[in-house]
């Protein structure tokens, strides 16, 4: 590794898997090292035993939990994961557990092995909604009291559904949907041609690859006719009156002052295609 | 009457068995002297909550019985506005975490993403890292000691420390440009070199100044009476429990536990560095008070190791796929510059992969698990704060202390909500 990351024994990491493979046994389902960090990806029912064998089985060690991390796969069946940072002191050696979880399905707690596990699954349980079943304080702990959604989804929009702010008429705090002055946005700078989701305008013209010789999309007499058709359609020429009558007496003559909505209603601009009230952005 | 009360005392709530015990017609003169327990609620807004900390306590008489602690007054989403940034716009984020050592909190990031990357970091950037990690160690020391010394009682030793804590920021805002929040450290080395001057002004400060205003102000507390008598044997924390609750840090080596990461798992230079490192025997918050002022000594020796060493050259990697060309490149080199437009606008991708980077910041264990998935996004950053497991722990060690007690133990623990919250 040449990078200046913390050098604990990560030469101690095949030895590790294997001894994690006795020790844990079946409930063990993939052993990996990735990125030079070892991963022990776990079935949920085996995971109290599991800890416990990487607690107490001499060889492994790990006394400390140092981190449970929460992350949110949309695309998998069991859509959570739920990281455990372990970190043995006597062997100088980190490693991490991976348990999948739904929203139903519970994650047997580890409160029972580290007291500090209490407070970390009611973070990861405030933030994505993972049950952790003998935890025997699951509140939300980060959010506000009262909070409604587990923000760190990928599906939870990171505006959130409600804002708050002090109103003067009724002297306290008050909630209120989110209204954004601005659409949010997000730039996506992905080059098209490494992989951006999106379609450029124009880009549908380049999927189909025109053969040899194929025929041009309008015809040169298509292209006279729809002239023809647009210039019968065409708005009547723009009165040719001067900017101000010099013979006027009066302002009423001249139309000064007077609001441009009193007169004809402007022509719709084609390029400005009407949202449904949606913002202005994309 | 008296028989139904008696048999129903143990199934009901020993807190209403006393008032029940109270009114009882048998026992007229239990009334006088039975003491009900009361609630009442520390913070959010209070000095020596160190931030928006509420604690529900539970106090029989002056006793805490009780603690529960609710935090995520100062949440801000954090790792989720991470998730929607690109890497290098999301360093910023980690100067907010924990405001007081902002530098150590980048420090973790840019190593987590080198890690991932597998990137090369010149010696003169890991040196300076280093050095600054170091000074930033001593002021977020100086802030801790100064408010704990003041949650105690005391008022003139914090007044000198924050002379120190002023001097710090000076020189950091010489490095970096800003007083607190620096986004000094890049993926691959730091921003930008710091002047000849600033070195040498920061070694006749560790000289001179540092060590007069520190010893100063600390010899009014370490031996004071007063002082020994509000922290000694107070939240005794033994080693057991110092590592089942996650203790990390000054904390854990209060705790008798000689764990720093910096000597177990250096990062950058700190292996080429000759420092020691402090433990407590009794795991008490006088342990956890000397063991910092012990720590802001060794700081400066690092500091002064670092100033000795430190090698002239490149201050970030020369890979222009993760770290952008100086301007003056920019201006006659074609290739610097679509470098440096593609650098500020997509970012530089890092590969797949998860990783946990832990660092020694000034509170102990600040880790980052990053999971990237090949995007130039980080697709979660789980920011693992020190405050947590430690204001956890607060329960434990606050039971069967007074209430004034409970300042000195949140004033040991060195706590910013900030980064406890995210």
């Amino acid at each position: 590794m040449r990078a200046p990351a913390p050098a604990w024994a990560a030469s101690l990491n095949e030895a590790t898997i294997e001894a994690a493979r006795g020790a844990i046994g079946a409930a063990l389902t993939d052993a990996v090292e990735v990125a030079g960090e070892v991963q022990l990806h776990v079935t949920r029912d085996g995971l109290v035993a599991a800890m416990t064998a990487l607690r107490d089985t001499p060889g492994l060690e790990y006394q400390q939990l140092m981190e449970i991390a929460g992350v949110d796969y949309p695309d998998r069946a069991e859509r959570f994961e739920v990281v455990y940072c372990l970190l043995s002191l006597t062997r100088n050696h980190r490693l991490h557990v991976h348990v999948p979880a739904t929203e139903d399905a519970a994650v047997p707690s580890v409160t029972g092995l580290w007291p500090v596990a209490g407070w970390l699954e009611r973070e990861v349980y405030d933030m994505f909604g993972v049950l952790f079943a003998g935890n025997r304080d699951l509140r939300r702990i980060l959010t506000d009291y009262g909070f409604r959604g587990h923000p760190f989804r990928k599906d939870f929009p990171l505006t959130g559904y409600t804002e708050l702010r002090y109103s003067e008429e009724q002297k306290r705090v008050v909630y209120e949907p989110v209204k954004l002055a601005q659409d949010f946005r997000t730039f996506d700078f992905m080059s098209p041609w490494e992989g951006a989701e999106y379609v450029l305008p124009g880009d549908e013209k380049a999927k189909l690859p025109e053969a040899k010789g194929a025929p041009s999309p309008v015809t040169a007499t298509e292209v006279q006719k729809a002239d023809a058709a647009q210039a019968a359609k065409a708005a009547p020429e723009a009165p040719s009156q001067p900017y101000a009558k010099k013979d006027a007496q009066s302002t009423a003559q001249t139309g000064a002052g007077r609001s441009e909505s009193e007169g004809a209603p402007k022509p719709a601009d084609p390029d400005v295609v009407p949202t449904k009230g949606q913002g202005q952005n994309q | 009457m008296s028989e139904t009360l008696t048999q129903n005392e143990h199934a009901i709530d020993p807190a209403l068995a006393k008032i029940a015990h109270v009114t009882d017609a048998d026992h007229p003169e239990a009334g006088d002297v039975a003491i009900q327990n009361y609630t009442i609620n520390f913070g959010p807004q209070h000095p020596a909550a160190h931030g928006v900390l509420r604690l529900v306590m539970e106090l029989d008489g002056e006793i805490v019985e009780r603690i529960d602690p609710h935090v995520g007054l100062l949440h801000r989403g954090t790792e989720k506005l991470i998730e929607y940034k690109t890497y290098a716009q999301a360093i910023p984020y980690f100067d907010r975490l924990d405001y007081c050592s902002p530098l150590c909190m980048e420090h973790s990031f840019v190593l987590a993403i080198e890690k991932l990357l597998d990137l090369e970091v010149p010696v003169r950037a890991q040196y300076l890292r280093v050095f600054f990690a170091e000074l930033t160690r001593i002021c977020n020391h100086m802030l801790n000691l100064g408010s704990h010394v003041m949650d105690v009682g005391a008022m003139t030793p914090n007044l000198w420390l924050f002379e120190i804590r002023e001097d710090c920021m000076g020189f950091l805002e010489r490095a970096s440009g800003a007083r607190m929040h620096h986004n000094y450290l890049r993926p691959g080395g730091v921003h930008q070199d710091v002047p000849l001057k600033l070195l040498t002004d920061i070694g006749d400060w560790l000289d001179t100044r540092l060590p007069r205003l520190f010893e100063d102000a600390i010899s009014l507390v370490a031996d004071n009476r007063i002082f020994k008598q509000r922290n000694v044997d107070i939240a005794t924390v033994s080693r057991e429990d110092a590592i089942a609750w996650g203790f990390s840090g000054p904390m854990i080596r209060a705790a008798g536990v000689p764990w720093d990461l910096r000597k177990s798992q250096p990062y950058d230079v700190y292996a080429k560095m000759d420092f020691e490192v402090p433990v407590g025997t009794r795991g008490d918050c006088y342990d956890r008070f000397m063991v910092r002022v012990e720590e802001v000594r060794q700081s400066a020796r690092i500091m002064r190791q670092c100033l000795n060493e430190m090698p002239e050259g490149p201050i970030a990697s020369l890979d222009r796929k993760v770290v952008p060309p100086k301007r003056a490149e920019m201006k006659s080199s074609m290739e610097a510059l679509i470098h440096h437009f593609k650098l500020y606008t997509e970012g530089y991708h890092v590969p797949a992969g998860e990783v946990y980077v832990a660092t020694e910041s000034p509170k102990g264990e600040f880790g980052v698990y990053l999971v990237s998935d090949g995007s130039n996004k980080p697709y979660r950053c789980k920011i693992r704060p020190t405050a947590f497991s430690h204001l956890q722990a607060m329960d434990f060690m606050s039971r069967g202390h007074m209430l004034a007690d409970t300042t000195a133990i949140l004033g040991a623990m060195d706590i910013v909500f900030g980064e406890c919250d995210r």
